[in-house]
Protein backbone atom coordinates (compact mmCIF):
# COMPACT_ATOMS: atom_id res chain seq x y z
CA UNK A 1 0.00 0.00 0.00
CA UNK A 2 1.67 2.77 -1.20
CA UNK A 3 0.51 6.47 -1.83
CA UNK A 4 1.66 9.56 -3.06
CA UNK A 5 -0.05 12.19 -1.31
CA UNK A 6 0.66 13.97 -4.52
CA UNK A 7 -1.63 11.82 -6.10
CA UNK A 8 -3.88 11.44 -3.73
CA UNK A 9 -5.68 14.87 -4.50
CA UNK A 10 -7.12 14.64 -8.07
CA UNK A 11 -7.81 17.95 -9.03
CA UNK A 12 -9.69 18.91 -11.93
CA UNK A 13 -7.63 21.05 -14.80
CA UNK A 14 -9.70 23.88 -14.98
CA UNK A 15 -9.00 24.25 -10.55
CA UNK A 16 -5.72 24.71 -10.49
CA UNK A 17 -5.17 28.08 -10.89
CA UNK A 18 -6.57 28.10 -6.92
CA UNK A 19 -6.85 25.26 -5.64
CA UNK A 20 -2.91 23.98 -5.85
CA UNK A 21 -1.83 20.64 -5.23
CA UNK A 22 -1.54 19.27 -1.62
CA UNK A 23 2.16 19.37 -0.95
CA UNK A 24 2.13 22.03 1.55
CA UNK A 25 1.59 21.51 5.03
CA UNK A 26 0.74 23.53 7.24
CA UNK A 27 3.53 25.91 5.34
CA UNK A 28 6.33 22.91 5.39
CA UNK A 29 6.68 21.80 2.25
CA UNK A 30 6.44 17.71 2.04
CA UNK A 31 8.85 15.93 0.10
CA UNK A 32 7.66 15.34 -3.73
CA UNK A 33 8.16 11.71 -3.53
CA UNK A 34 6.70 11.18 -0.47
CA UNK A 35 6.34 7.36 -0.61
CA UNK A 36 4.61 5.68 2.58
CA UNK A 37 7.88 4.50 4.44
CA UNK A 38 8.18 0.61 5.39
CA UNK A 39 9.43 1.54 8.76
CA UNK A 40 7.70 4.28 10.89
CA UNK A 41 10.94 6.11 12.23
CA UNK A 42 12.32 7.22 8.90
CA UNK A 43 12.26 10.44 8.04
CA UNK A 44 8.61 10.33 6.03
CA UNK A 45 5.79 11.40 7.90
CA UNK A 46 3.34 8.56 9.06
CA UNK A 47 0.13 9.93 8.61
CA UNK A 48 -1.94 10.35 12.06
CA UNK A 49 -4.68 9.14 10.72
CA UNK A 50 -5.41 6.42 7.78
CA UNK A 51 -8.66 5.28 6.90
CA UNK A 52 -8.14 2.06 4.30
CA UNK A 53 -10.74 1.17 2.42
CA UNK A 54 -13.31 1.52 5.04
CA UNK A 55 -16.94 0.09 4.60
CA UNK A 56 -19.59 0.34 6.72
CA UNK A 57 -23.71 -0.72 6.24
CA UNK A 58 -26.58 -0.17 8.77
CA UNK A 59 -29.12 -2.94 9.09
CA UNK A 60 -32.57 -1.53 7.83
CA UNK A 61 -36.08 -2.34 9.24
CA UNK A 62 -36.54 -4.31 6.78
CA UNK A 63 -34.23 -6.94 5.57
CA UNK A 64 -32.44 -4.52 3.43
CA UNK A 65 -29.07 -2.65 4.45
CA UNK A 66 -28.10 1.06 3.87
CA UNK A 67 -24.66 1.07 2.87
CA UNK A 68 -23.50 4.54 4.90
CA UNK A 69 -19.83 4.35 3.98
CA UNK A 70 -18.05 2.54 1.07
CA UNK A 71 -14.58 2.01 0.40
CA UNK A 72 -13.24 5.15 1.59
CA UNK A 73 -9.69 5.95 1.99
CA UNK A 74 -8.20 9.00 3.47
CA UNK A 75 -5.04 10.18 4.88
CA UNK A 76 -4.52 12.93 7.44
CA UNK A 77 -1.26 14.04 8.31
CA UNK A 78 -0.02 14.92 11.70
CA UNK A 79 -0.93 19.17 12.94
CA UNK A 80 -3.28 19.31 9.70
CA UNK A 81 -6.62 20.83 9.53
CA UNK A 82 -9.29 18.43 7.53
CA UNK A 83 -12.17 19.32 6.54
CA UNK A 84 -15.12 16.48 5.42
CA UNK A 85 -17.90 18.07 3.07
CA UNK A 86 -20.79 16.48 2.45
CA UNK A 87 -24.73 16.68 1.40
CA UNK A 88 -26.48 15.78 4.51
CA UNK A 89 -26.89 12.31 4.86
CA UNK A 90 -23.97 11.17 3.09
CA UNK A 91 -22.69 9.45 6.03
CA UNK A 92 -19.89 12.21 7.73
CA UNK A 93 -21.48 11.72 11.54
CA UNK A 94 -21.06 7.99 10.56
CA UNK A 95 -17.77 8.26 9.41
CA UNK A 96 -16.25 10.56 12.58
CA UNK A 97 -18.09 8.14 14.78
CA UNK A 98 -16.37 5.61 13.17
CA UNK A 99 -12.81 6.81 13.49
CA UNK A 100 -13.67 8.25 17.50
CA UNK A 101 -14.46 4.47 17.85
CA UNK A 102 -17.65 4.72 18.76
CA UNK A 103 -18.89 2.29 15.36
CA UNK A 104 -17.54 -0.20 13.70
CA UNK A 105 -16.76 -1.01 10.20
CA UNK A 106 -17.77 -3.39 7.93
CA UNK A 107 -14.52 -3.67 6.30
CA UNK A 108 -11.23 -1.78 6.11
CA UNK A 109 -9.05 -0.47 8.75
CA UNK A 110 -8.88 2.94 10.87
CA UNK A 111 -5.11 3.14 11.59
CA UNK A 112 -3.64 5.81 14.27
CA UNK A 113 -0.09 6.37 14.02
CA UNK A 114 0.10 3.49 11.35
CA UNK A 115 -1.70 1.02 13.97
CA UNK A 116 -4.82 -0.30 14.07
CA UNK A 117 -7.71 1.07 16.70
CA UNK A 118 -10.70 -0.17 17.21
CA UNK A 119 -13.33 0.87 20.30
CA UNK A 120 -12.96 4.62 21.76
CA UNK A 121 -9.48 6.03 22.52
CA UNK A 122 -8.51 9.05 24.43
CA UNK A 123 -5.91 9.89 21.74
CA UNK A 124 -9.30 10.66 19.35
CA UNK A 125 -12.00 12.80 20.87
CA UNK A 126 -15.02 13.34 19.04
CA UNK A 127 -16.97 16.89 19.81
CA UNK A 128 -21.05 15.32 19.03
CA UNK A 129 -23.43 16.91 16.64
CA UNK A 130 -25.30 17.10 19.58
CA UNK A 131 -22.18 18.40 21.97
CA UNK A 132 -23.32 15.72 24.74
CA UNK A 133 -22.67 17.95 27.58
CA UNK A 134 -23.09 16.26 30.81
CA UNK A 135 -26.01 18.10 32.65
CA UNK A 136 -25.48 16.84 35.80
CA UNK A 137 -21.87 18.49 36.16
CA UNK A 138 -20.81 21.77 36.17
CA UNK A 139 -19.03 23.40 33.26
CA UNK A 140 -15.76 22.85 35.18
CA UNK A 141 -16.57 19.04 35.99
CA UNK A 142 -17.35 18.57 32.11
CA UNK A 143 -14.21 20.29 31.29
CA UNK A 144 -12.95 17.99 34.01
CA UNK A 145 -14.41 14.75 33.01
CA UNK A 146 -12.36 13.01 30.37
CA UNK A 147 -9.20 14.00 33.18
CA UNK A 148 -10.78 12.05 35.60
CA UNK A 149 -11.12 9.37 33.58
CA UNK A 150 -7.43 9.12 32.32
CA UNK A 151 -6.92 9.13 36.28
CA UNK A 152 -4.49 12.55 36.14
CA UNK A 153 -3.62 14.17 39.24
CA UNK A 154 -6.25 16.42 41.38
CA UNK A 155 -3.57 19.29 40.83
CA UNK A 156 -2.79 18.86 37.51
CA UNK A 157 -6.71 18.74 36.70
CA UNK A 158 -7.09 21.85 38.21
CA UNK A 159 -4.41 23.54 36.66
CA UNK A 160 -5.53 22.35 33.11
CA UNK A 161 -9.55 23.16 33.67
CA UNK A 162 -8.36 26.71 34.71
CA UNK A 163 -6.09 26.92 31.61
CA UNK A 164 -8.61 25.08 28.78
CA UNK A 165 -11.86 27.90 30.29
CA UNK A 166 -9.20 30.48 29.78
CA UNK A 167 -8.86 29.69 26.09
CA UNK A 168 -12.32 29.41 25.16
CA UNK A 169 -13.06 32.63 27.47
CA UNK A 170 -16.06 30.59 30.02
CA UNK A 171 -13.26 30.98 33.20
CA UNK A 172 -16.44 33.00 34.83
CA UNK A 173 -18.94 29.94 34.40
CA UNK A 174 -17.04 27.19 35.41
CA UNK A 175 -19.75 26.66 38.43
CA UNK A 176 -22.87 27.35 35.88
CA UNK A 177 -24.95 24.18 34.91
CA UNK A 178 -24.67 23.80 30.99
CA UNK A 179 -28.42 24.44 30.29
CA UNK A 180 -27.63 28.34 31.57
CA UNK A 181 -25.44 28.89 28.43
CA UNK A 182 -26.02 30.28 25.66
CA UNK A 183 -25.73 27.74 22.15
CA UNK A 184 -22.37 29.25 21.81
CA UNK A 185 -21.17 29.01 25.23
CA UNK A 186 -22.24 25.43 25.24
CA UNK A 187 -19.89 24.96 21.90
CA UNK A 188 -17.16 26.03 23.67
CA UNK A 189 -17.47 24.03 26.57
CA UNK A 190 -17.31 21.14 24.13
CA UNK A 191 -14.26 22.22 22.78
CA UNK A 192 -12.37 22.74 26.09
CA UNK A 193 -13.71 19.56 27.38
CA UNK A 194 -12.29 17.63 23.73
CA UNK A 195 -9.32 19.83 24.50
CA UNK A 196 -9.01 18.63 28.02
CA UNK A 197 -7.85 15.47 27.47
CA UNK A 198 -5.37 16.75 24.86
CA UNK A 199 -5.75 14.17 22.20
CA UNK A 200 -3.57 13.80 19.37
CA UNK A 201 -6.43 14.11 17.08
CA UNK A 202 -9.46 16.12 17.22
CA UNK A 203 -13.04 15.29 15.80
CA UNK A 204 -15.08 17.68 15.37
CA UNK A 205 -19.19 16.86 13.79
CA UNK A 206 -20.89 20.00 12.54
CA UNK A 207 -19.94 22.12 15.67
CA UNK A 208 -20.88 25.73 14.41
CA UNK A 209 -24.08 24.44 12.37
CA UNK A 210 -26.76 25.72 14.61
CA UNK A 211 -25.01 29.00 15.65
CA UNK A 212 -25.82 32.26 13.92
CA UNK A 213 -23.22 33.88 11.73
CA UNK A 214 -21.58 36.33 14.01
CA UNK A 215 -21.28 33.65 16.79
CA UNK A 216 -20.12 30.83 13.95
CA UNK A 217 -17.04 33.75 12.60
CA UNK A 218 -16.15 34.25 16.31
CA UNK A 219 -15.76 30.75 16.87
CA UNK A 220 -13.82 29.76 13.54
CA UNK A 221 -11.01 32.26 14.96
CA UNK A 222 -10.92 30.91 18.15
CA UNK A 223 -10.66 27.66 16.71
CA UNK A 224 -7.90 28.54 14.11
CA UNK A 225 -6.11 30.09 16.83
CA UNK A 226 -6.09 27.05 19.54
CA UNK A 227 -5.11 24.66 16.53
CA UNK A 228 -2.36 27.17 15.71
CA UNK A 229 -1.49 27.04 19.76
CA UNK A 230 -1.61 23.56 20.30
CA UNK A 231 -0.56 22.05 16.83
CA UNK A 232 -3.43 19.18 16.95
CA UNK A 233 -4.57 17.41 14.42
CA UNK A 234 -8.19 18.12 13.68
CA UNK A 235 -10.52 16.83 11.09
CA UNK A 236 -13.66 18.55 11.05
CA UNK A 237 -17.13 17.89 9.64
CA UNK A 238 -19.42 20.35 7.95
CA UNK A 239 -21.96 20.88 4.80
CA UNK A 240 -21.22 24.45 4.93
CA UNK A 241 -18.30 24.32 1.56
CA UNK A 242 -17.45 28.58 2.88
CA UNK A 243 -16.87 27.15 6.62
CA UNK A 244 -14.42 24.63 5.06
CA UNK A 245 -12.43 26.46 2.78
CA UNK A 246 -12.09 29.49 5.82
CA UNK A 247 -10.62 26.83 8.38
CA UNK A 248 -9.32 23.59 6.26
CA UNK A 249 -5.70 22.98 5.36
CA UNK A 250 -7.03 20.34 2.93
CA UNK A 251 -10.84 20.12 2.22
CA UNK A 252 -12.44 16.11 1.33
CA UNK A 253 -15.27 16.27 -0.70
CA UNK A 254 -17.84 13.36 0.34
CA UNK A 255 -21.17 12.13 -2.26
CA UNK A 256 -24.45 10.58 -1.16
CA UNK A 257 -25.77 7.03 -0.49
CA UNK A 258 -22.98 5.49 -1.31
CA UNK A 259 -20.93 7.49 0.96
CA UNK A 260 -17.69 8.15 -1.04
CA UNK A 261 -14.64 10.63 -0.66
CA UNK A 262 -14.74 11.92 -4.40
CA UNK A 263 -12.26 14.50 -4.52
CA UNK A 264 -9.93 16.28 -2.13
CA UNK A 265 -8.62 19.90 -2.60
CA UNK A 266 -5.99 21.88 -1.08
CA UNK A 267 -6.23 25.00 0.15
CA UNK A 268 -3.52 27.66 0.05
CA UNK A 269 -5.36 30.59 1.07
CA UNK A 270 -2.97 32.45 3.63
CA UNK A 271 -4.04 32.49 7.27
CA UNK A 272 -5.87 34.14 8.88
CA UNK A 273 -8.80 34.00 6.30
CA UNK A 274 -12.25 35.22 6.64
CA UNK A 275 -15.24 33.35 6.04
CA UNK A 276 -16.54 36.60 3.91
CA UNK A 277 -12.96 37.02 2.02
CA UNK A 278 -13.52 37.50 -1.88
CA UNK A 279 -10.69 34.38 -2.44
CA UNK A 280 -12.45 32.83 0.02
CA UNK A 281 -15.93 32.95 -1.47
CA UNK A 282 -14.00 31.96 -5.29
CA UNK A 283 -12.82 28.98 -3.99
CA UNK A 284 -15.93 27.67 -2.13
CA UNK A 285 -17.82 28.54 -5.62
CA UNK A 286 -15.42 26.35 -7.41
CA UNK A 287 -15.00 23.54 -4.79
CA UNK A 288 -19.46 23.86 -4.73
CA UNK A 289 -19.83 23.54 -8.57
CA UNK A 290 -17.07 20.57 -8.79
CA UNK A 291 -20.18 19.08 -5.61
CA UNK A 292 -23.22 19.97 -7.85
CA UNK A 293 -21.11 18.35 -10.88
CA UNK A 294 -21.00 15.02 -9.04
CA UNK A 295 -24.66 15.34 -7.55
CA UNK A 296 -25.91 15.89 -11.17
CA UNK A 297 -24.01 12.87 -12.16
CA UNK A 298 -24.86 10.59 -10.00
CA UNK A 299 -28.59 11.98 -10.42
CA UNK A 300 -28.06 10.74 -14.03
CA UNK A 301 -26.85 7.51 -13.14
CA UNK A 302 -30.06 6.78 -10.81
CA UNK A 303 -32.52 8.15 -13.23
CA UNK A 304 -30.75 6.20 -15.99
CA UNK A 305 -31.03 3.00 -13.29
CA UNK A 306 -34.85 3.68 -12.91
CA UNK A 307 -35.70 3.43 -16.72
CA UNK A 308 -33.55 0.23 -17.02
CA UNK A 309 -35.51 -1.42 -14.70
CA UNK B 1 -44.08 31.43 53.45
CA UNK B 2 -47.59 32.02 52.48
CA UNK B 3 -47.91 28.58 52.19
CA UNK B 4 -46.53 26.94 55.42
CA UNK B 5 -48.90 29.60 57.22
CA UNK B 6 -51.97 27.91 55.83
CA UNK B 7 -50.85 24.56 56.20
CA UNK B 8 -50.43 26.04 59.90
CA UNK B 9 -53.81 27.50 60.76
CA UNK B 10 -55.36 24.07 59.09
CA UNK B 11 -53.71 21.90 61.48
CA UNK B 12 -54.82 23.74 64.10
CA UNK B 13 -57.96 23.73 63.09
CA UNK B 14 -57.74 20.13 62.45
CA UNK B 15 -56.90 19.94 65.86
CA UNK B 16 -59.18 22.30 67.37
CA UNK B 17 -62.56 20.01 66.11
CA UNK B 18 -60.81 16.37 66.75
CA UNK B 19 -60.60 18.51 70.47
CA UNK B 20 -64.37 19.53 70.64
CA UNK B 21 -65.87 16.10 69.09
CA UNK B 22 -63.87 14.28 71.87
CA UNK B 23 -65.03 16.92 74.31
CA UNK B 24 -68.40 16.40 73.43
CA UNK B 25 -68.34 13.05 74.45
CA UNK B 26 -70.04 11.11 71.67
CA UNK B 27 -68.07 8.02 72.68
CA UNK B 28 -66.23 7.32 75.04
CA UNK B 29 -62.09 8.00 75.28
CA UNK B 30 -61.03 4.77 74.62
CA UNK B 31 -63.03 4.71 71.92
CA UNK B 32 -62.29 8.14 70.66
CA UNK B 33 -58.91 9.37 71.85
CA UNK B 34 -58.98 13.26 72.75
CA UNK B 35 -55.67 15.12 71.28
CA UNK B 36 -54.36 15.67 74.72
CA UNK B 37 -54.63 11.71 75.60
CA UNK B 38 -52.59 11.36 72.47
CA UNK B 39 -50.41 13.87 72.88
CA UNK B 40 -49.43 12.82 76.54
CA UNK B 41 -48.80 9.10 75.29
CA UNK B 42 -46.55 10.29 72.91
CA UNK B 43 -44.42 12.08 75.64
CA UNK B 44 -44.59 8.95 77.87
CA UNK B 45 -43.56 6.81 75.22
CA UNK B 46 -40.35 9.62 74.24
CA UNK B 47 -39.51 9.66 78.00
CA UNK B 48 -39.32 6.03 78.73
CA UNK B 49 -37.28 5.51 75.55
CA UNK B 50 -39.69 3.10 73.79
CA UNK B 51 -40.30 5.55 71.24
CA UNK B 52 -36.93 6.62 70.52
CA UNK B 53 -36.12 2.89 70.05
CA UNK B 54 -38.83 2.19 68.06
CA UNK B 55 -38.08 4.63 65.63
CA UNK B 56 -34.56 4.06 65.80
CA UNK B 57 -35.24 0.05 64.82
CA UNK B 58 -37.61 0.84 61.91
CA UNK B 59 -35.27 3.53 60.39
CA UNK B 60 -32.41 0.97 60.15
CA UNK B 61 -34.52 -1.65 58.75
CA UNK B 62 -35.90 0.34 56.72
CA UNK B 63 -32.43 1.75 55.48
CA UNK B 64 -30.79 -1.73 55.08
CA UNK B 65 -34.03 -2.76 53.22
CA UNK B 66 -34.04 0.04 50.82
CA UNK B 67 -30.83 0.21 50.23
CA UNK B 68 -30.88 -3.54 48.77
CA UNK B 69 -33.50 -2.83 46.97
CA UNK B 70 -31.93 0.28 45.21
CA UNK B 71 -28.52 -1.74 44.53
CA UNK B 72 -30.33 -5.08 43.23
CA UNK B 73 -33.48 -2.98 41.55
CA UNK B 74 -30.67 -0.52 39.63
CA UNK B 75 -28.92 -4.37 38.88
CA UNK B 76 -31.82 -5.82 37.32
CA UNK B 77 -33.25 -2.83 35.66
CA UNK B 78 -30.30 -2.00 34.01
CA UNK B 79 -29.67 -5.35 32.92
CA UNK B 80 -33.67 -5.57 32.05
CA UNK B 81 -33.07 -2.67 29.95
CA UNK B 82 -30.12 -3.34 28.22
CA UNK B 83 -31.35 -6.68 26.17
CA UNK B 84 -34.15 -7.43 24.68
CA UNK B 85 -34.35 -11.07 25.86
CA UNK B 86 -34.52 -10.41 29.18
CA UNK B 87 -37.13 -7.46 28.16
CA UNK B 88 -39.42 -9.58 26.74
CA UNK B 89 -39.09 -12.58 29.51
CA UNK B 90 -38.27 -11.17 33.25
CA UNK B 91 -39.77 -7.81 32.23
CA UNK B 92 -43.35 -8.97 31.76
CA UNK B 93 -42.77 -11.24 35.02
CA UNK B 94 -41.75 -8.04 37.21
CA UNK B 95 -44.11 -5.85 35.71
CA UNK B 96 -47.34 -8.73 36.73
CA UNK B 97 -45.51 -9.59 40.34
CA UNK B 98 -46.00 -5.04 41.20
CA UNK B 99 -49.82 -6.57 41.34
CA UNK B 100 -48.92 -8.60 44.50
CA UNK B 101 -49.02 -6.73 47.70
CA UNK B 102 -45.38 -7.12 49.52
CA UNK B 103 -47.36 -8.54 52.78
CA UNK B 104 -47.97 -11.97 50.87
CA UNK B 105 -44.22 -12.47 50.85
CA UNK B 106 -44.60 -13.26 54.42
CA UNK B 107 -45.40 -16.77 54.99
CA UNK B 108 -42.56 -17.58 52.61
CA UNK B 109 -40.08 -15.18 54.20
CA UNK B 110 -40.93 -17.15 57.58
CA UNK B 111 -40.84 -20.13 56.06
CA UNK B 112 -37.07 -19.28 54.92
CA UNK B 113 -35.34 -17.45 56.93
CA UNK B 114 -37.37 -18.35 60.49
CA UNK B 115 -39.06 -14.95 62.34
CA UNK B 116 -36.21 -12.97 61.83
CA UNK B 117 -34.94 -9.69 60.84
CA UNK B 118 -33.70 -11.45 57.41
CA UNK B 119 -37.27 -12.34 57.07
CA UNK B 120 -38.61 -8.54 57.72
CA UNK B 121 -35.99 -7.30 55.73
CA UNK B 122 -37.09 -9.34 52.64
CA UNK B 123 -40.49 -8.55 52.82
CA UNK B 124 -39.39 -4.45 52.38
CA UNK B 125 -36.88 -5.69 49.24
CA UNK B 126 -39.54 -7.60 48.05
CA UNK B 127 -41.89 -3.79 48.66
CA UNK B 128 -39.71 -1.41 47.09
CA UNK B 129 -37.76 -3.73 44.73
CA UNK B 130 -39.97 -4.02 41.75
CA UNK B 131 -40.79 -0.21 41.48
CA UNK B 132 -36.81 0.33 41.38
CA UNK B 133 -36.20 -1.99 39.14
CA UNK B 134 -38.98 -1.01 36.86
CA UNK B 135 -38.17 2.33 37.38
CA UNK B 136 -34.61 1.77 35.72
CA UNK B 137 -35.67 -0.09 33.03
CA UNK B 138 -37.34 2.92 31.69
CA UNK B 139 -34.85 5.03 32.69
CA UNK B 140 -32.40 3.10 31.08
CA UNK B 141 -34.12 3.46 27.72
CA UNK B 142 -35.34 6.93 28.18
CA UNK B 143 -32.00 7.97 28.34
CA UNK B 144 -30.41 9.61 25.35
CA UNK B 145 -28.08 7.60 23.79
CA UNK B 146 -25.61 10.64 23.46
CA UNK B 147 -24.11 10.37 27.25
CA UNK B 148 -23.15 7.24 27.00
CA UNK B 149 -21.43 7.98 23.77
CA UNK B 150 -20.29 10.51 25.24
CA UNK B 151 -18.86 9.00 28.68
CA UNK B 152 -16.89 6.03 26.14
CA UNK B 153 -15.89 8.84 23.99
CA UNK B 154 -14.03 10.33 26.57
CA UNK B 155 -12.24 7.33 28.34
CA UNK B 156 -14.89 6.05 30.76
CA UNK B 157 -15.80 2.20 30.26
CA UNK B 158 -17.05 -0.43 33.09
CA UNK B 159 -18.24 0.42 35.99
CA UNK B 160 -16.56 3.85 35.55
CA UNK B 161 -18.64 4.68 32.39
CA UNK B 162 -22.20 3.04 34.40
CA UNK B 163 -21.45 5.16 38.03
CA UNK B 164 -20.02 8.57 36.65
CA UNK B 165 -22.36 8.65 33.48
CA UNK B 166 -25.16 5.95 32.92
CA UNK B 167 -26.28 6.71 36.71
CA UNK B 168 -26.64 10.02 36.38
CA UNK B 169 -27.71 10.31 33.23
CA UNK B 170 -30.41 8.29 34.08
CA UNK B 171 -31.63 9.74 36.89
CA UNK B 172 -33.84 12.42 36.45
CA UNK B 173 -35.73 9.29 34.72
CA UNK B 174 -35.71 6.91 37.92
CA UNK B 175 -36.00 9.45 40.66
CA UNK B 176 -40.04 9.25 40.86
CA UNK B 177 -39.44 5.39 40.68
CA UNK B 178 -36.95 5.38 43.45
CA UNK B 179 -39.74 7.76 45.67
CA UNK B 180 -42.53 5.51 44.81
CA UNK B 181 -40.17 2.22 45.91
CA UNK B 182 -39.30 4.43 49.07
CA UNK B 183 -43.34 4.33 49.61
CA UNK B 184 -44.02 0.79 49.11
CA UNK B 185 -40.90 -0.19 51.29
CA UNK B 186 -42.28 1.92 53.64
CA UNK B 187 -45.89 0.45 54.01
CA UNK B 188 -44.41 -3.22 53.64
CA UNK B 189 -41.95 -2.47 56.66
CA UNK B 190 -44.83 -0.82 59.10
CA UNK B 191 -46.99 -4.53 58.07
CA UNK B 192 -44.18 -6.66 59.01
CA UNK B 193 -43.29 -5.41 61.70
CA UNK B 194 -46.98 -5.36 62.87
CA UNK B 195 -47.23 -9.52 62.55
CA UNK B 196 -43.87 -10.28 63.28
CA UNK B 197 -44.21 -8.11 66.38
CA UNK B 198 -40.36 -7.70 67.09
CA UNK B 199 -39.52 -4.12 67.76
CA UNK B 200 -40.04 -1.54 65.79
CA UNK B 201 -43.17 1.32 64.96
CA UNK B 202 -45.31 -1.77 64.10
CA UNK B 203 -44.62 -3.55 67.01
CA UNK B 204 -45.78 -0.43 69.40
CA UNK B 205 -48.53 -0.34 67.75
CA UNK B 206 -49.79 -3.60 67.88
CA UNK B 207 -48.74 -3.19 71.93
CA UNK B 208 -51.16 -0.61 71.78
CA UNK B 209 -54.27 -2.43 70.54
CA UNK B 210 -53.36 -5.08 72.75
CA UNK B 211 -52.90 -2.68 75.91
CA UNK B 212 -56.26 -1.36 74.75
CA UNK B 213 -54.95 2.16 74.54
CA UNK B 214 -56.06 3.83 71.60
CA UNK B 215 -53.61 6.76 72.75
CA UNK B 216 -50.62 5.08 71.88
CA UNK B 217 -52.24 3.74 68.80
CA UNK B 218 -53.23 7.35 67.63
CA UNK B 219 -49.51 7.95 68.69
CA UNK B 220 -47.56 5.43 66.69
CA UNK B 221 -49.74 6.25 63.64
CA UNK B 222 -48.73 9.95 63.60
CA UNK B 223 -44.77 9.07 64.10
CA UNK B 224 -45.22 7.26 60.95
CA UNK B 225 -46.89 9.83 58.79
CA UNK B 226 -44.61 12.63 60.34
CA UNK B 227 -41.29 9.93 59.70
CA UNK B 228 -42.57 9.20 56.40
CA UNK B 229 -43.47 12.81 55.20
CA UNK B 230 -40.25 14.05 56.94
CA UNK B 231 -37.98 11.65 54.41
CA UNK B 232 -39.85 12.14 51.52
CA UNK B 233 -39.35 15.91 51.97
CA UNK B 234 -35.64 15.95 52.93
CA UNK B 235 -34.22 13.20 51.19
CA UNK B 236 -36.59 13.04 47.91
CA UNK B 237 -37.86 16.44 47.17
CA UNK B 238 -33.99 17.51 47.67
CA UNK B 239 -32.90 15.40 45.15
CA UNK B 240 -35.33 16.57 42.81
CA UNK B 241 -34.98 20.27 43.35
CA UNK B 242 -31.17 19.59 42.58
CA UNK B 243 -32.02 17.88 39.52
CA UNK B 244 -33.84 20.53 38.53
CA UNK B 245 -31.44 23.24 39.06
CA UNK B 246 -29.01 21.31 37.40
CA UNK B 247 -30.68 19.71 34.49
CA UNK B 248 -33.14 23.18 34.22
CA UNK B 249 -35.82 21.17 33.56
CA UNK B 250 -37.80 24.00 35.52
CA UNK B 251 -37.43 27.86 34.38
CA UNK B 252 -35.76 29.16 37.58
N1 LIG C 1 -28.15 4.05 13.57
C1 LIG C 1 -28.50 4.08 12.27
N2 LIG C 1 -29.24 3.09 11.74
C2 LIG C 1 -29.58 3.11 10.43
N3 LIG C 1 -29.23 4.08 9.57
C3 LIG C 1 -28.50 5.10 10.04
C4 LIG C 1 -28.09 5.16 11.40
N4 LIG C 1 -27.38 6.29 11.58
C5 LIG C 1 -27.34 6.90 10.38
N5 LIG C 1 -28.00 6.20 9.45
C6 LIG C 1 -28.13 6.54 8.02
O1 LIG C 1 -26.82 6.61 7.48
C7 LIG C 1 -26.70 7.71 6.63
C8 LIG C 1 -25.58 8.60 7.07
O2 LIG C 1 -25.93 9.24 8.27
P1 LIG C 1 -25.00 10.31 8.97
O3 LIG C 1 -23.65 9.73 9.15
O4 LIG C 1 -25.69 10.79 10.20
O5 LIG C 1 -24.96 11.47 7.86
P2 LIG C 1 -24.51 12.99 8.00
O6 LIG C 1 -23.84 13.17 9.31
O7 LIG C 1 -23.61 13.20 6.83
O8 LIG C 1 -25.75 13.82 7.88
C9 LIG C 1 -28.05 8.41 6.59
O9 LIG C 1 -28.71 8.05 5.42
C10 LIG C 1 -28.76 7.90 7.81
O10 LIG C 1 -30.14 7.80 7.54
MG1 LIG D 1 -24.29 14.39 10.89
Amino acid sequence: MSTNPQNAYPIPPDHRGIIGRANVLRGKPVSSVAVLPMRPESTQVVPKVALDGISLSYKTNSKGRLIALENISLQVQPGEFLCIVGPSGCGKSTLLHLIAGLHQQSSGQVLVDGKAVSGPGTDRILIFQELGLFPWLTVGQNVEFGMKMKNISKAEREEKIQYYLRLVHLSKFRDSYTHQLSGGMRQRVALARALATEPDVLLMDEPFAALDAQTRDLLHDELERIWAETGRTIIFVTHNVREAVRLADRVALMTFRPGRVKQEFAIHLPRPRHIEETDVARTAREILDCLRDEINKSLEVEYADEKAK
Amino acid sequence: MKKLSKQIVFYCVLIGIWALVAKAHIWPPYLFPPPWGVAESLWAGFQDHSFWIGIAVTMKRMLIGYSLSVVLGMILGLAVGSYKFLEDTLGGLLVSLQSLPSICWIPLAVLWFGLTEKAILFVVLMGSLLSVTIAMEDGRKQMPKIYGMAGRNLGAKGFRLFWSVLLPASLPFIVSGLKQGFAFGWRSLIQAEMIFLSLGLGQLLMMGRDLNDMNQVLAVMILIIILGFIIDGLVFRTMERKLQERWGLVPA
